[in-house]
């Protein structure tokens, strides 16, 4: 329903994926669907752009038009290449419909480095909107590209930009389980944990340091910390029975996690370290899939407290929960928006089909983003603009991505395998 | 359905100990008749195809370490969708465990609750979690103590049945008996 595309887009996004594939065997990002009204923007390649082994404008250009706020207009054929503001011929791109326009240049650099350099223009007003200047390495070329289009976004949008962020997975190859780490748009993943047992539930620490996850390795689950900066890892939780769904507190010092070591799965706070155990619900029933509230004040859960399992909100210090969903017999898998004004979940549907679904804490309708069926695991990008989940193609574990409104739809596949489990992580602090 | 046979056998062994010394179950060495003694459920095949001449004349070792006794061969309760309540059917398979455990103190078990692979892999984690603890509180009912169960979960992430369909999902409801001293 959303396919209308021109045909320079088409092209342009299959040479793109046909690049990203032979890049790298990873994570593949196929575009189903965009936005209702799109940006115009041009993105002139970079003068001095053709020596560098990855171009930073395709880099820009697949972020801008992954995002699906963005129209790609052709910047082919452009002679010679506008690389400061006086080279700007504006008739020219008013004529190809953009309003705005990506000019820059790279030259390298005496120390074997690159100078990057970028400025966005308004067409129209035929003005500089902004532009930055970077001195980088090769290696740093794609992490440049995705600051670049986070600052083209944020100006164009007034939204945060997120592809300089990484999300979190986990894969299955046989009996052969990763926990892997990539960048947003789905490169340069690396394996943090390969186990041949299960690994579920990752979750990021708010400063984007730290994983918390559960691993089957020792024939149960336990809850593990895991450094992504040297790797080592922490138990943050074994006790009796099962250990599971760990999420963080936003100050990155506490962890919820679910515990049955005083009988059926209730939600407990603990630091991080695993000390100061103290019990949050206290039910006779399922309480579990924890996560806080971007203000640390409540946390939201799924509890079949009330005969099915459903999502409740209490206070940190603990008191009576508040049920949050009633349209339904299952509604799992809570998550916070990053502004805290609605929430992410799984509702099974009729059929016995599982949706992704949005609730606004003001108005407590929930609305259905997606259609697919088998949806697990939403989790928002920190600018809360799209929201990641694990689903299914002809039986094999992919990721995708819906907008917060619907409309805007990716799907992230493997080669070979399965990938589950989705967490996006959080803004770059750096940034 | 695919535990006729032994469920019979068990349903016997059981009526053979309760009549005789339950401190020492792992005495039963007399031969006890396995089938003729109990009527098989209705829907089930009939007793003539299901017992072995074998078994009619050894009875069981009732030693989990063992793998002729079915202790060690039945270990696993399978449950309905969304249910968590042991049925009847599995009944004398948990008495049996419960019976062994009350004679052996010292013995431990781990009993691991398993679902099928619908719905949140954590909520599966907590719903396998009370599959694993309602087989414990039957358990413990029988009189095995707190101590000698731990209860965990796999959820979905270990499904005996890889298939999709609902015979693969019935399979995957199970809560599985693991005595400590298992060989991995």
């Amino acid at each position: 329903m959303h396919n209308k595309k021109p045909l320079y887009i088409r092209l342009f996004l299959l040479l793109w994926l046909a690049s990203i594939s032979i890049a790298h065997a990873q994570l593949k990002i196929e575009i189903t669907g965009f936005g209702s009204s799109q940006l115009p923007i041009a993105i002139a390649p970079l003068k001095g752009e053709e020596a560098l082994p990855q171009k930073v404008t395709e880099v820009v250009a697949a972020d801008l038009a992954r995002s699906g706020v963005f129209k790609i207009i052709d910047s082919g054929g452009v002679n010679p290449l506008p690389a400061e503001p006086a080279d700007v011929q504006y008739p020219v791109w008013k004529t190809r419909g953009a309003n705005a326009l990506v000019i820059g240049s790279v030259t390298p650099t005496a120390s074997g480095n690159w100078d990057v350099r970028f400025r966005l223009m308004d067409v129209l007003k035929e003005s500089q909107l902004t532009g930055f200047a970077y001195q980088v390495s090769t290696a740093q070329l794609r992490g440049t590209a995705h600051k670049i289009a986070d600052a083209i976004y944020e100006k164009l949008t007034g939204d945060v930009g997120v592809f300089s962020t990484r999300i979190t997975y986990i894969t299955k190859n046989g009996t052969r389980f990763e926990l892997q780490v990539a960048d947003a748009d789905g490169y340069g993943a690396q394996t943090v944990l390969a186990s041949n047992e299960p690994i579920i539930s990752p979750a990021w620490a708010p400063d984007g340091t730290r994983l918390a996850y559960v691993s089957f390795e020792r024939k149960k689950p336990i809850v593990y910390v895991q450094s992504l900066v040297n790797g080592q890892r922490t138990v943050a939780a074994n006790f009796k029975g099962s250990n599971s769904a760990p999420a963080w507190s936003p100050d990155g010092r506490r962890l919820a996690v679910v515990l049955t070591k005083d009988g059926n799965s209730q939600i407990y706070l603990m630091n991080a370290d695993g000390s100061n155990v103290t019990r949050l619900t206290n039910s006779s029933t399922i309480d579990t899939e924890p996560n806080f509230s971007p203000d640390g004040q409540y946390v939201i859960f799924t509890s079949d407290r009330g005969g099915s399992p459903q999502i409740y909100r209490v206070a940190v210090g603990g008191g009576a929960p508040e049920r949050l969903t009633f349209d339904g017999s299952y509604n799992v898998s809570p998550r916070y928006a990053p502004d805290g004004k609605s929430f992410v979940f799984i509702q099974r549907t009729g059929g016995g089909r599982f949706s992704v679904v949005t609730q606004t804490f003001a108005s407590k309708q929930p609305q259905s983003l997606t259609e697919n069926g088998v949806d697990e695991s939403p989790t928002f990008a920190p600018n809360g603009r799209m929201i990641l989940y694990a689903t299914e193609v002809k039986g094999r574990g992919i990721l995708a991505a819906v907008s917060s409104d619907g409309r805007v739809r990716q799907r992230l596949s493997m080669e070979a395998g399965d990938v589950r489990e989705p967490a996006w992580g959080p803004l770059n602090r750096s940034q | 359905m695919k535990n006729v046979l032994l469920t019979s056998a068990l349903i016997a062994v059981l009526a053979g100990c309760a009549s005789t010394d339950t401190q020492k179950p792992a005495d039963v060495t007399e031969a006890k008749p396995v089938a003729p003694s109990v009527e098989p459920t209705p829907q089930e095949k009939p007793p003539t195809v299901a017992v072995p001449p074998k078994s009619t004349v050894t009875g069981d070792p009732l030693d989990p370490y063992n793998p002729a006794s079915m202790l060690n061969k039945q270990r696993s309760v399978y449950f309905d969708y969304d249910s968590t309540a042991v049925k009847d059917e599995y009944k004398p398979l948990v008495t049996a465990h419960a019976r062994y455990l009350t004679s052996n103190r010292a013995q431990k078990i781990v009993i691991e609750g398993n679902t099928d692979e619908r719905g949140s892999r954590e909520y599966n984690i907590a719903l396998g979690q009370r599959r694993a603890d309602s087989v414990k509180q039957m358990m413990t009912l029988l009189g095995v103590q707190e101590g000698q169960i731990e209860t965990i979960s796999f959820g979905e992430e270990k499904p005996r049945a890889k298939g999709h369909d609902e015979s693969a999902f019935s399979e995957n409801r199970r809560s599985d008996i693991r005595y400590a001293g298992d060989k991995p």
